[in-house]
């Protein structure tokens, strides 16, 4: 090495706001698949996803088992670190934060602070700051999503309804971010004050997404998302990727549904390839009407 | 025509294409995302972004641009890769996952992930040689590094006794992500390049 290369002298400083939240940055126009085992994250690498979600039982399944859901097993989630190159990640329970502290150790790269598993604080979620991983977290609105960053979530996803395989929730919880970060645009800031106290959002953010037009951080969808045609409508109403749990594994054909919706996550806005993803690929998860589902099993209505 | 600036793609089947295309429109470039073969053909140079080496790689090879990606790399076209777009840019990976391919151009052997998981991304100061004004601010997010280099390319910068920026001829690569800060002085470097090949081209 010539001597004009000097090897930086100072210290890398590692889970910083800009690593943490650059990471997300790089998962962009990628779908995240759910995965319960190491064949399943094998099978989802090789379809294109970005990245996998290590858990022990799908949202689906979490539906119909009942009874309280929680992390998953070191042994499997390291299992599923062992069987793939691309991140994984993992979810803990919403305030959990001692699962949050066995996720990090375990060397998952992200963590989702998810109301697919039973909360297990009903007032507070988990200082995410504390963690050198980084954090994604779901909402439901602008607020709420304003609220997990400033506990410093480096990614949001819309919750939408998991386990349902029916966008609608979505649909409305994306709309619902896009429409109140317009309405913020369009604000002097005489009225950013009034903003950030009605959604309950610190002034700083609030000013931010002003500004910026958009959330500081990457926006997922999330929930209820099943084939190439949902990731797409997904991405088209501004989502800049798609988490995909039960859809897949619960499809089927699993591989062939993987490698279509990543296909139509990249395209989203070209209906021709949307189309040929969307040939042939077996049955669908079935599905459940999100009107007929008793407040009670709302997973969205988790989290605040 | 040659004071015009000049139209530099991103490749844009994953990863943070947002980052580069503002990068590139702040250092006088022309920036659009690219995609398909056709939309290949109308661009002086072309960035690699970060993303999933994997995820990029099997999409450019299921929607034919993989071929005329290597033809225009083979042919001079500019192009720089970071992070996974480093790995793409690599004649030969370490580590490749099954079916896993490269556009090449550069002669070098890179390892994926090297530097570790999420958990170990940091930041850190970069000298590049060829960048004026003090070292760049280095974002590492699970990225490569370089484990060895042929002969005819260039070390531009080094961490921790790795290579983590070459460049062979038209061909630029960095381990880190010089898009993720306000700094633009490599995206500036590399508009640079383009620059000069479109004005040799037009000799």
């Amino acid at each position: 090495m010539s001597t004009t290369l000097p090897n930086s002298a100072q210290t890398p400083e590692t889970g910083t706001a800009r690593v943490k939240r650059g990471m997300a940055e790089q998962l962009k126009g990628g779908v995240i698949m759910d995965v319960v085992t190491p064949e399943q994250a094998k099978i989802a690498e090789d379809a294109g996803a970005v990245a996998v979600m290590a858990l022990e039982r799908v949202p689906a399944d979490i539906r119909k088992d009942g009874g309280v859901a929680r992390m998953s097993d070191p042994d499997m989630i390291e299992g599923i670190i062992d069987a793939v190159s691309i991140p994984v990640m993992a979810k803990s329970r919403i305030g959990h934060f001692v699962e949050a502290q066995v996720l990090q150790s375990l060397g998952v790269d992200y963590i989702d602070e998810s109301e697919v598993l039973t909360p297990a604080d009903e007032v507070n979620h988990s200082d995410k700051w504390a963690f050198t991983t980084p954090f994604v977290c779901g909402a439901t609105n602008l607020g709420e999503a304003l609220r997990r960053i400033a506990e410093g979530a480096a990614m949001i996803r819309s919750k939408g309804e998991a386990g349902t395989g029916n966008v609608v929730e979505a649909v409305r919880h994306l709309r619902q971010i896009k429409n109140e970060i317009a309405r913020l645009r369009g604000y002097d800031n005489n009225e950013l004050y009034a903003a950030a106290k009605e959604l309950r959002a610190p002034y700083e953010l609030v000013k931010e997404v002003a500004e910026l037009g958009k959330l500081p951080v990457v926006l997922f969808s999330a929930g209820g998302v099943a084939t190439p045609a949902d990731a797409a409508l997904m991405r088209q109403l501004g989502a800049e990727g798609v988490f995909v749990g039960s859809g897949i594994f619960k499809s089927g054909d699993p591989a062939k549904r993987a490698a279509a919706i990543v296909k139509a996550t990249t395209f989203y806005d070209d209906p021709k390839i949307i189309a040929d993803a969307s040939r042939n690929l077996g049955e669908a998860m079935v599905g459940i009407n999100c009107d007929t589902l008793p407040e009670a099993e709302r997973y969205a209505n988790r989290g605040w | 025509m040659s004071n015009e600036a000049p139209v530099i793609g991103v490749l844009a089947l994953q990863g943070d294409v947002r980052e580069h295309l503002i990068a590139l429109a702040a250092a006088d470039a022309v920036a659009r995302p690219v995609r398909r073969p056709e939309e290949l053909a109308e661009v002086d140079g072309l960035v690699l972004p970060g993303g999933e080496s994997t995820t990029i790689s099997k999409l450019a090879v299921l929607f034919g641009v993989m071929e005329p990606l290597r033809a225009r790399v083979r042919n001079g076209m500019p192009v720089y890769g970071t992070c996974a777009g480093m790995i793409m840019l690599a004649d030969k990976i370490l580590d490749p996952r099954s079916g896993q391919e490269t556009i090449g151009g550069i002669d070098m052997i890179v390892r994926r992930n090297a530097f570790g998981r999420q958990n170990e991304s940091f930041e850190a100061a970069v000298a590049i040689e060829g960048v004026e004004g003090g070292p760049v601010e280095g974002v590492f997010i699970r990225a490569p590094w370089v484990e060895s280099v042929g002969a005819r390319t260039e070390v531009l910068a080094e961490h921790d006794g790795h290579i983590v920026a070459v460049r062979q001829g038209n061909a630029l690569a960095t381990s880190f992500h010089p898009e993720l800060t306000g700094d633009h002085r490599v995206h500036s470097l590399f508009v640079d390049m383009v620059r000069a090949n479109r004005a040799a081209e037009s000799l």
